[in-house]
């Protein structure tokens, strides 16, 4: 019972697309076919996908199992210490609810334990919620995650949702593989785009992967649960309510109390978070020189904006890690985003799907951030910097 | 004290390249390496022997090649290493590598799994919390400083979303660890020859006794259906002139879309 990438020499041409596309190196060239040497490769199945004449497939005597007869789209919601919900979760909800109306009788369900949990569930109504299952029980307010995984696990056993989505956050991210191993499901991490198929329920999960140079569509064919954390900030919260009415149901039974214990929590104030601005004016390499970061953060004080930064700028000290977009920081959708001297290296294109008006200047023409911007200008970021500040300032 | 630290190969570079116009990857020919996090895991694995005493294990799930980083990991500081290598094993998602991993931990009983926060290459950060809860044994995730251990239970500081918690769990347990936790330290010559020297246990899917009904492709239940090269979409609009003049017509579209 093992599983192999086969090669059908017929078919193949020996044109060496699929070498060049193995990260392993299990592919080599023999003789003017493909030959893969199985104590390499990993069965990313990357390669089945190059192949240009159909010749790779992947051979496994793995049986597909019959799915249980799920419904509905699930989402856990995650609460702040001062018991307010966080974004991601209506983000979800709504999503949640744009996935289910594409399905027949899916509804949308969402677990909100927490302090003042049950005066928060309205507002995940209002998001596309028909039901939330709440609870204002002690054992959640310290965000440990075995209480949470026993009331989440207990839920899904007994009302067997066909999906399950949590916000990609550290807790998330730490909860969400715990319910995953107890219940036996697949579990896709980091989600950024998310799509349901409309007969069959499967949830189309796409990820970035190999560092995002590429993007990868995972689905789970068998079991259920489908689950997958999903990034925050990639999907709107909606601005007028979707549903006015639905059911708020109190969680049956309380979990107790894991043996790890919280012995002190230290908040560290964010500062200005550009998680949540409106406008954003960020920075790359580009921007030349340290000083110039002055200039971002004045044009960003005159315009009421926060500022970002590219990894590159945290790396070299000239910003807080708080500023950072992109994969590795934070993603961020706001109305405007001006990009200084961004290259738009897919890692920080990653963090900035969610904006809806970009104006991008960079010297290179080719400079893939152009490919994200709807305005494009080709020519040096600090003299457009300058001339922004002193338009502003004239006014 | 018995502590076992779970490493992955990755690609040498943190990101796979890929060339733009045959959308290939780009390889350096540099070889795998550890995952960087992975040796975070490693180095406090190390202290915490150096100040307790025991054994630290190394384990990793991977082709034959892997060995070569198990006995870099001996080379500093672990004691020794299993390898699960087995085709049976091969293209597992995290639900059927935590499962192979927990077969072999379960065999070791340490008192104490360390884990890298995640690995550079997959970035899902899964396998600690599903290996501890295959084992039904708390887990702490992002952990980025041990304050005090024992043979009972440990004391650590972790990151969380908005700021930092302390947190205190009895063992066995298991932590992955981030980046800040501490200053891995190079091999030197006797660790180098230590490595060479080390005790590398093979094991297949037999050894462990595995359900092969929950390892490898066939126990994973996510799969990769597509793979694609991001879509650079938006035509932009471009803006020339004089900065002067451009700075009046970006001033033009922020008041438009503002």
């Amino acid at each position: 019972m093992s599983a192999y990438i086969q090669n059908d020499l017929t078919k193949c041409v020996g044109c060496g697309l699929c070498q060049g596309s193995c990260a392993s190196g299990a592919i080599a060239l023999r003789d003017g076919k493909a030959v893969i040497d199985p104590d390499r490769c990993v069965l990313c199945r990357v390669c089945l996908d190059t192949c240009p004449v159909g010749a790779l497939t992947l051979e496994s005597d793995a049986q597909a199992e019959r799915t249980a007869d799920s419904r509905g789209i699930w989402v856990f919601a995650e609460m702040d210490n001062d018991g307010q919900p966080l974004p991601v979760g209506l983000e979800l909800t709504a999503k949640a609810f744009a996935l289910a109306r594409k399905r027949e009788s899916c509804p949308v369900t969402v677990l909100l334990f927490g302090p003042s949990a049950t005066r928060q569930a309205q507002r995940f109504i209002h998001a596309g919620a028909d039901r939330v299952i709440v609870s204002d029980a002690p054992v959640f307010r310290e965000g440990l995650e075995l209480p949470f995984a026993d009331a989440v696990c207990a839920c899904i056993r007994q009302d067997r949702p066909e999906a399950v989505l949590f916000g990609a956050t550290p807790f998330g991210r730490s909860l969400a593989p715990r319910v995953a191993a107890r219940l036996g499901c697949g579990l896709t991490a980091d989600c950024t785009v998310l799509d349901i198929d409309p007969e069959t329920g499967l949830l189309l999960q796409t990820r970035p992967a190999f560092g995002g140079n590429l993007m990868a569509t995972i689905t789970c064919p068998a079991r259920r649960p489908q689950m997958a954390t999903v990034r925050p900030g990639i999907f709107q919260t909606p601005e007028s309510p979707l549903r006015e009415t639905g059911e708020i149901e109190q969680l049956r039974e309380i979990p107790a109390p894991g043996p790890v214990e919280l012995l002190e929590k230290t908040l560290v104030e964010a500062g200005e978070s550009i998680r949540d601005a409106r406008v954003i004016v960020s920075a790359g390499r580009g921007i030349g020189a340290q000083k110039n970061m002055a200039l971002v953060k004045k044009l960003a004080e005159l315009l009421g904006a926060s500022y970002g930064v590219s990894r590159p700028l945290v790396d070299m000290g000239w910003a807080d890690y708080s500023h950072q977009i992109g994969q590795t920081g934070c993603s961020v959708a706001p109305d405007l985003l001006l990009c200084f001297g961004i290259s738009g290296a897919i890692q920080h294109l990653a963090g900035i799907g969610g904006a809806k008006t970009i104006i991008a200047v960079n010297t290179d023409p080719d400079a893939p951030i152009f490919g994200a911007a709807t305005y494009k200008i080709v020519g040096d970021a600090a003299a457009v910097l300058k001339a922004l500040i002193e338009h502003l300032q004239q006014q | 004290m018995k502590i076992a630290v779970c490493i992955k190969q990755v690609p040498s570079t943190n990101e796979v390249r890929l060339d733009p116009v045959t959308n290939t990857i780009v390889r350096d020919g540099r070889q795998s390496v550890i995952n960087p996090f992975d040796t975070y895991a490693l180095e406090q694995a190390v202290q915490i022997k150096e100040q307790l005493g025991g054994q630290v294990l190394v384990v990793s799930m991977g082709i034959p090649a892997t060995e070569r980083l198990l006995r870099d990991a001996c080379s500093r500081g672990a004691d020794r290493g299993a390898l699960l290598s087995d085709r049976a094993f091969a293209g597992a998602d995290t639900l059927a590598t935590s499962y192979a991993l927990s077969l072999w931990c379960r065999r070791e009983q340490p008192d104490l799994i360390l884990c890298g926060k995640m690995a550079v290459d997959g970035d899902t950060a899964q396998i600690g919390p599903e290996l501890a809860e295959h084992l039904g044994i708390p887990h702490i995730t992002d952990v980025c400083a041990v304050l005090s251990v024992d043979e009972k239970e440990i004391t650590v500081r972790k990151v969380t979303a908005d700021g930092f918690a302390v947190v205190r769990t009895p063992l066995p347990a298991l932590l992955t660890v981030v980046k800040d936790i501490n200053l891995p330290r190079m091999a030197t010559i006797p660790g180098v020859r230590a490595g060479q020297a080390a005790v590398i246990e093979l094991l297949t899917a037999d050894d462990l006794q595995a359900d092969r009904s929950r390892t490898g492709l066939t126990g994973s239940p996510t799969q990769v259906v597509r793979t694609f090269t991001p879509q650079r979409t938006a035509q932009a609009v471009e803006l020339t002139g004089e900065p002067a003049e451009i700075a009046h017509q970006i001033l033009d579209i922020v008041r438009e879309v503002l």
